[in-house]
């Protein structure tokens, strides 16, 4: 399977600067990600200022998920987690390519599910700690093992 | 060097990694419709569960050991197995996909211990996606297989990782596999070979090279060389051509009627048509087969199969429905209640090779035919959307899938994502 993207010449005044390009990449099972490559050819005229600077459109992919085998998307239930910004029906982009930290929110096993809470590692061992006073931590006693499913790297809250 | 990673229990694992609280549970999936185990976690091997049989028939032996079914989720299963090959790009930018859950890769160009670039590639799929594996390092695509074996069965030492090189007894271990079980030799050689004298890996490993030419051709003989370590199996950067391209479903239910029949054939050459486009070839034979229940005992068992052969080679999915549904016509018993039907293509050359061809009329499908394909695959891209059909699929759909006990979680669907709970 190809994706393939047409990129239109630009018009500058009247003269054509970029030549219409067609980018041919495979997706070896990736996601959809559009690759841009800039060619450009004087024809008359000054160059564009701008020429050596044409990065193409934000990619989403690229910001949220730069381990895209590593990146799930979940779905939040529950209130836990509303001083840390995360509500009840947000999305969480949960990267488990990426090192759990002290402090970093998680997503833990906890009595066999997956629980978003923030880790916290220090002297007095570890605990899984809510944002939101109504809930208590989760001390993760000795010999016991934790098992952090990933590390949360975005929240996305659709309005 | 080559690396074989295989998944461990891999449908089992998949459906894992959303539901941590089945870690440890006996876990069976169950083929669509039919109901057959077509896969099983380590418990439920331990358990002495069966592959291919119906579930209904290994039920009550297992009652009460907490089996967890489910049907197959190959929208799931696929998905993992994407992420999985990607993660093992970063180890070596030369692999082969070989199945749904096996790669093999070339690690030659890895300079430093092998065992440790085995044990980093289990460690990083395990935690990118969740998923097991075992890692088998050998000079031969051969021995990688047996070595993995090793891995899987805990005998390296190296935890899920096992080095052909590293290993304490070689010759005990191709001495305690049998010949059948060597990757390559077909069922029906195991017999042949015992006559001739070879049951274990270690006979055919130390086998003359043209004797084994002479009893089972070169495939023989490249095995027997690839045990013995030297490689003749390089690796298959692009998928050889299909030989043939099946599509056969087992029925939700039991269908009698021409018409239901019609259209299930409709609907399965249709998708071997996509399939046969896909990878750019020509069909010239379509084989269409139908079969009752064996499991049924009080009705009469019926299994029928017919092939037409095509004047020309043809992409054309409209083609290949048209001969379908004459070849069902012509197999078709009334009275009966089926349970399976599919539609083989063969005899299948590459699209485009006869390109420049004097006659026009020569030309096996027309531009505007290739054209409205074209067009109808990229409608239908979107997987599991049917936007275009042809109306012979639409003059019945009751053979659709029954998956009753599918998961739930659909990591590739908006709106069923994994829940977590906060």
């Amino acid at each position: 399977m190809y994706d393939t993207e047409q990129l239109f010449s630009m018009k500058a005044g009247t003269t054509t600067l970029g030549i219409a390009e067609t980018v041919w990449r495979v997706a070896v099972g990736q996601p959809r990600r559009m690759l841009r490559l800039f060619s450009s050819r004087i024809a008359a005229g000054f160059p564009s200022p701008a020429d050596d600077h044409l990065e193409g459109p934000l990619d989403l992919n690229a910001y949220l998920a730069p381990h895209p085998a590593a990146t799930f998307v979940v779905r939040v239930t529950g209130d836990s987690m509303v001083r840390a910004g995360i509500r009840d029906g947000d999305l969480l982009v949960v990267d488990r390519a990426r090192e759990a930290a002290s402090g970093a929110i998680v997503v833990a096993v906890v009595d066999g599910e997956l629980t978003v809470k923030r880790l916290r590692v220090g002297r007095e061992g570890i605990r899984l700690e809510a944002e939101n006073p109504a809930y208590p931590p989760i001390v993760v006693h000795e010999h016991t093992e934790l098992v952090i499913w990933g590390v949360v790297a975005h929240a996305i809250r659709s309005y | 060097m080559f690396a074989l990673v295989d998944c461990n229990n891999f449908y089992a694992s998949c459906e894992r990694v959303f539901q941590p609280a089945l870690e440890g549970r006996p876990i069976v999936v169950l083929s669509n419709n039919d109901g057959c185990v077509v896969a099983r976690s380590a418990e439920a091997k331990a358990l002495g569960i069966p592959m291919g049989k119906p579930w209904f028939k290994v039920a009550p032996a297992v009652r009460g050991a907490g089996v967890v079914v489910f049907s197959s989720n190959y929208a799931l299963y696929g998905e993992f197995s994407r992420r999985v090959m990607q993660t093992l790009t970063q180890f070596s930018p030369r692999l082969e996909v070989y199945s749904i859950d096996e790669c093999f890769l070339d690690v030659g160009g890895h300079r430093g211990d092998l065992t440790a670039l085995g044990q980093a590639i289990a460690r990083t799929v395990r935690r990118w996606t969740g998923i097991p594996v075992s890692v088998g390092i050998a000079p031969t695509k051969t021995l990688a297989k047996v070595a993995n074996r090793l891995a899987k069965k805990g005998q390296a030492g190296q935890g899920p990782v096992c080095h052909w090189g590293e290993v304490a007894a070689p010759r005990e271990a191709l001495a305690a596999l049998a010949v059948e079980d060597i990757w390559g030799i077909a069922a029906r050689w195991g017999g042949r070979l015992r006559q001739a004298g070879v049951a274990t890996a270690l006979a055919l490993a130390e086998a003359d090279p043209s004797w084994l030419r002479r009893l089972g051709g070169v495939v023989l003989e490249r095995i027997g060389r690839e045990l013995a370590g030297c490689s003749c199996l390089p690796l298959e950067l692009v998928p050889p051509a299909k030989k043939q391209i099946m599509v056969s479903r087992s029925f939700g239910e039991r269908l009698s009627s021409l018409t239901d029949l019609q259209g299930a054939v409709a609907a399965f050459a249709a998708r071997a048509g996509v399939k046969l486009r896909r990878e750019r070839l020509r069909a010239q034979a379509v084989t269409v087969f139908v079969q009752t229940s064996p499991f049924a005992d009080a009705e009469p068992w019926y299994a029928n199969g017919v092939t037409l052969v095509l004047e020309r080679p043809t992409q054309d999915s409209g083609r290949l429905v048209q001969c379908a549904q004459e070849g069902l016509t012509r197999i078709f018993r009334p009275g009966l209640r089926y349970q399976k039907a599919g539609v083989l293509l063969m005899d299948l050359t590459p699209a485009g090779a006869e390109q420049g061809l004097l006659f026009a009329s020569q030309t096996p499908d027309s531009p505007a035919t290739m054209r409205l394909m074209t067009c109808v695959d990229t409608l239908n891209r979107e997987p599991a959307r049917r936007v275009v059909c042809h109306a012979r699929e639409l003059v019945s759909t009751r053979w659709q899938m029954r998956q009753q006990r599918k998961s739930v979680n659909r990591p590739t669907d908006w709106a069923h994502l994994p829940v977590v709970h906060a």
